[in-house]
């Protein structure tokens, strides 16, 4: 008896304490349980109600057809009505969540990452405003969110959330995402670069709420508004998306009126567990083993660094374990970190997008897979860590992801999609800002960042600039409907970059050259954030190359519009044609890595870039010389190019194929690779090093051993489980050391004393 | 039973070798890594990745920079395919990128039919009935 009341005491005390925790909390930050976990939650006593009393498959089926049709609609209205670049040209989703929060249904067009993160601010909803008395959720309120520390890629993405209710009871949720552009960064068009802390990064927002009665709240609005550079734009998407969350809720509720909200219930919850099954089944299938596999960031987007992401991924029976360890530690004061979820998602991403497409588009199909990395890396960076770039960690890890994945599959006997070598990974298109030629401020970007070249299949080549590697169904956009809204022009657009392809049997899909000049505006700039400017951000696989480097050029000094008007034949439709031919007297030509900073441009100067190219597959000596021949006609690549990477003997006048002789030249060539290659223990011992490059800023493991990190120096050796912060110099302030000993040499020799000795 | 590994590379469950498709060379153990059969050569990314802009004007050509980006060919050294192209960092050593679990492939294929040609999945065709056709 006295054993049964001090039990109940002390039952009592704990939840007075809990209570008393609660009540006290100073700050809800970013909750690393609900952060750290992307597996489905676990079923609940609804649901299993549900389920006992649902068992017809073929009315969960047909529940499901009609919350995909949904779906579809929802993103049909964001993309036709949304303001945002991002939004006209599929850089959005519209999605069904669980009562507890888990994305069930996604639109088959759009970014599925946005979708799937965003399980995290509703779960942030339901553990602390369902029963917050100042806050609540009830039918008819909207929250929005933007913040990547509660579960996004980066705060460029604003998701309206909504509740669904039935006779006052919670029965789901819906979500619109967009890629809004801008957010009041320190540079415009949402993606700074320049942010040092995560307070450059302009407007961050937890999961709050912005409706009520389906109004969205004026007084919060007009705030919002004035914390970004396109105030009419935010007002514009954040009706449109609430709009699209109702049409959702309008669906559902016709389900409730047919089916009954315990149909909808269960029809959510056999989707999400039969797809962690199927997912589970589908593994199995795969061969047991580790693939490792890692990329080269070359890029801080600030300063050129060199940044491993590590990858070794490991199957065994059932489990698929994605091991990051090993992977750059991150970098306290450079933007190009990304949170945990960010990571998971684009894995979620490939396999959703390239692996496994035929399932549903949820968060399930990622569910059984386990995930290890050390907090405080590119991966899996601290919540005070910048992470406005973090699409660079994020892409890096769908590449390593992609590529692992490929070797599992290949002995497959069931595919569900083609293997494919690597797709490009980089946004290469032109982030802009400024006033236009209408007098409005603007902050955002080209949609050509879709159009990344794929990669090449198992028994085809790559499409050219296809999609991006985060929707596998958006659109490029209609330059001319662009430059109604923008002061300057395209003057090359959508025109292959020759000899830029990534070789091999089947060659990558190639990306396009954009030349980008100002005109209509004095106040008008550009920036570009992407790496792969020195080295390839993807590989090729088996025996196929990845694609080359991708830098900025540009010529400064010019009106090209003036040079238009008076001496037309002088313009070039080519990056080579410019950069080699310099045909403008006077102008300044140069180039530059491809992380440039926002820069105020002025009228008629030309900025030049090219899309990359989506990996290679296979021996190139394979490649079909047809295939070589056409890529030729097509202006793909030039007959130099094709006779030295290819090995194929043709006429170059008539471009006729002399196959045997082909023939030959493959089979010289093929000795010559066995001259030229060495034993695989003579090459380690003539070619690894010991330790990274010493006169290269070098992060993360060398070599096999994961359990230390390199932090920008061999001289500087971390605990990968611990790395600490790295602070990189400012650019400017290395260039200004770099030259100040430039200057006191000079001095020195010229016996030039300093003006100013004192210190 | 010979499982296909890669476009190049299959695995002889009887003799646990690694072999080259194209040639049926024995590469290996399958109990090791297959790349310690090979080849190997340090590609100048010059060959595959030429300038198209002039360096010697530009420091950026659209040609990766030696000094910050390897690349390593595999090749066969019977039939000199080539089997496995790396990107790497200058110094870094080949990654050993498929550690085999042998007897869980042979227990998993124990109870396959053996696959001579690879399976490539479903085929996406575009309708082009209702499309033009001149």
């Amino acid at each position: 008896m006295n054993t049964k009341v001090n039990v109940d005491t002390e039952v009592q005390d704990q939840e007075l304490i809990q209570k008393f925790l609660k009540d006290t909390t100073l700050f809800l930050g970013p909750d690393p349980e609900i952060m750290r976990d992307h597996s489905i939650m676990p079923r609940t006593e609804k649901e299993e109600e549900c389920m006992d009393k649902y068992t017809d498959l073929n009315q969960i089926s047909s529940i499901r057809d009609r919350l995909q049709s949904a779906c579809e609609e929802g993103f049909e209205m964001v993309e036709q009505m949304g303001a945002a670049p991002g939004a006209k040209w599929g850089d959005i989703i519209t999605g069904i969540y669980s009562a507890s929060g888990d994305l069930t249904i996604g639109s088959a067009g759009g970014v599925l990452i946005f979708s799937a993160l965003v399980h995290h601010p509703i779960k942030f909803i339901i553990k602390n405003w369902i029963e917050e008395k100042t806050v609540g959720v009830q039918e008819g309120d909207g929250f929005i969110h933007n913040d990547s520390r509660y579960g996004n890629v980066h705060n460029t993405d604003q998701s309206m959330i909504l509740p669904v209710f039935h006779e006052g009871k919670l029965i789901c949720w819906v979500a619109s995402t967009v890629h809004e552009g801008e957010n009041g960064a320190i540079e415009p068009g949402g993606m700074p670069s320049m942010a040092e802390t995560s307070f450059d990064e302009g407007l961050k927002m937890s999961p709050f709420k912005v409706v009520e009665g389906y109004e969205i709240k004026r007084d919060i609005l007009t705030f919002l508004q004035n914390s970004v550079r396109e105030p009419k734009l935010q007002y514009e998407d954040m009706k449109v998306k609430l709009f699209a969350c109702m049409r959702l809720e309008k669906r559902i509720k016709e389900v409730f009126a047919t089916d009954g909200p315990d149909a909808l219930t269960a029809c959510l919850r056999y989707t999400n567990e039969s797809v962690v099954t199927e997912v589970r089944r589908r593994i199995s299938e795969w061969p047991d083993m580790t693939v490792r596999t890692q990329t080269i960031m070359d890029s801080t987007l600030r300063e050129n660094a060199l940044l491993k992401i590590n990858l070794a991924v490991t199957k065994k029976g059932d489990r698929l374990i994605f091991d990051f360890s090993g992977t750059s530690p991150e970098l306290t004061n450079r933007a190009i970190n990304t949170q945990l979820p960010g990571m998971k998602g684009m894995v979620g991403q490939a396999f959703m997008n390239h692996i496994w497409p035929d399932l549903p588009r949820g968060q399930a199909g990622l569910s059984p897979v386990e995930f290890v990395t050390q907090e405080g890396t590119l991966v899996d960076c601290s919540y005070s860590a910048p992470n406005s770039q973090s699409l660079m960690s994020i892409f890096h890890s769908f590449t390593v992801a992609q590529h692992a994945t490929a070797k599992f599959l290949y002995s497959c006997p069931d595919k569900y999609t083609r293997v494919l070598a690597p797709w490009h990974n980089m946004i290469n298109t032109f982030i802009w800002g400024g006033v236009n030629q209408h007098g409005e401020t603007l902050g955002n970007l080209c949609a050509d960042l879709n159009g990344m070249g794929g990669g090449a299949r198992m028994d085809r080549d790559g499409e050219h600039a296809l999609s991006p590697i985060f929707a596998t169904m958006a659109d490029i956009g209609e330059q001319e409907m662009n430059e109604e809204e923008v002061p300057f022009l395209q003057l090359v657009s959508k025109k292959m970059t020759t000899n830029t392809q990534a070789a091999g049997k089947y060659r990558g899909g190639m990306g396009y050259t954009m030349i980008a000049s100002t005109k209509d505006s004095d106040q008008w700039g550009f920036m570009t954030t992407t790496q792969g400017s020195k080295a390839p951000t993807i590989q090729g696989l088996f025996g196929g190359y990845a694609g080359g480097s991708y830098p900025m050029c540009r010529v400064s000094g010019i009106d090209v519009y003036d040079i238009l008007l008076k001496n037309p034949e002088q313009f070039k439709h080519s990056i080579p044609e410019i950069m080699n031919e310099q045909p403008f007297e006077n102008a300044i030509y140069h180039t530059q890595h491809m992380g440039l900073g926002f820069d105020i441009s002025k009228r008629g100067e030309l900025y030049m870039i090219s899309q990359g190219s989506g990996g290679g597959y296979g021996d190139p000596l394979e490649r079909d010389p047809t295939y070589i021949i056409m890529d030729i006609e097509e202006g793909l690549i030039t007959a130099d190019y094709a006779k030295k990477l290819y090995k194929v003997e043709f006429n170059e006048e008539t471009l006729a194929l002399d196959l045997e002789a082909t023939e030959k030249l493959r089979a010289d060539y093929r000795d010559q690779r066995k001259k030229q290659g060495v034993p695989y223990a003579e090459f380690v011992k003539k070619h690894v090093k010991d330790t990274p490059p010493a006169d290269i800023p070098f992060y993360g493991s060398w070599n096999g051993d994961v359990d230390h990190v390199y932090a920008g120096s061999v001289d500087d050796k971390r605990d990968a489980n611990n790395p600490g912060p790295i602070y990189v110099t400012h650019p400017k302030d290395v260039r200004i050391a770099e030259l100040e000993a430039e200057l006191d040499a000079v001095r020195q020799q010229a016996g030039i004393p300093s003006t100013d000795t004192r210190k | 039973m010979k499982v296909l590994m890669t476009e190049y590379l299959r695995i002889d469950l009887e003799t646990e070798n690694w072999e080259c498709r194209v040639c049926e060379h024995e590469v290996g153990s399958a109990r090791g890594n297959y790349k310690e059969g090979l080849l190997v050569y340090k590609r100048d990314p010059e060959d595959i990745h030429p300038s198209i802009i002039d360096p010697d004007k530009y420091k950026f050509t659209f040609c990766p920079d030696k000094d910050w980006v390897s690349i390593y060919e595999f090749y066969c050294p019977s039939c000199g395919t080539q089997m496995e192209v790396e990107y790497t960092f200058p110094g870094h050593e080949p990654l050993y990128d498929m550690e085999v679990d042998l007897d869980a492939l042979k227990e998993q294929w124990s109870h396959r039919e053996e696959i001579l040609e690879p399976v490539t999945g479903p085929n996406v065709l575009v309708d082009r009935t209702h499309g033009h056709n001149h």
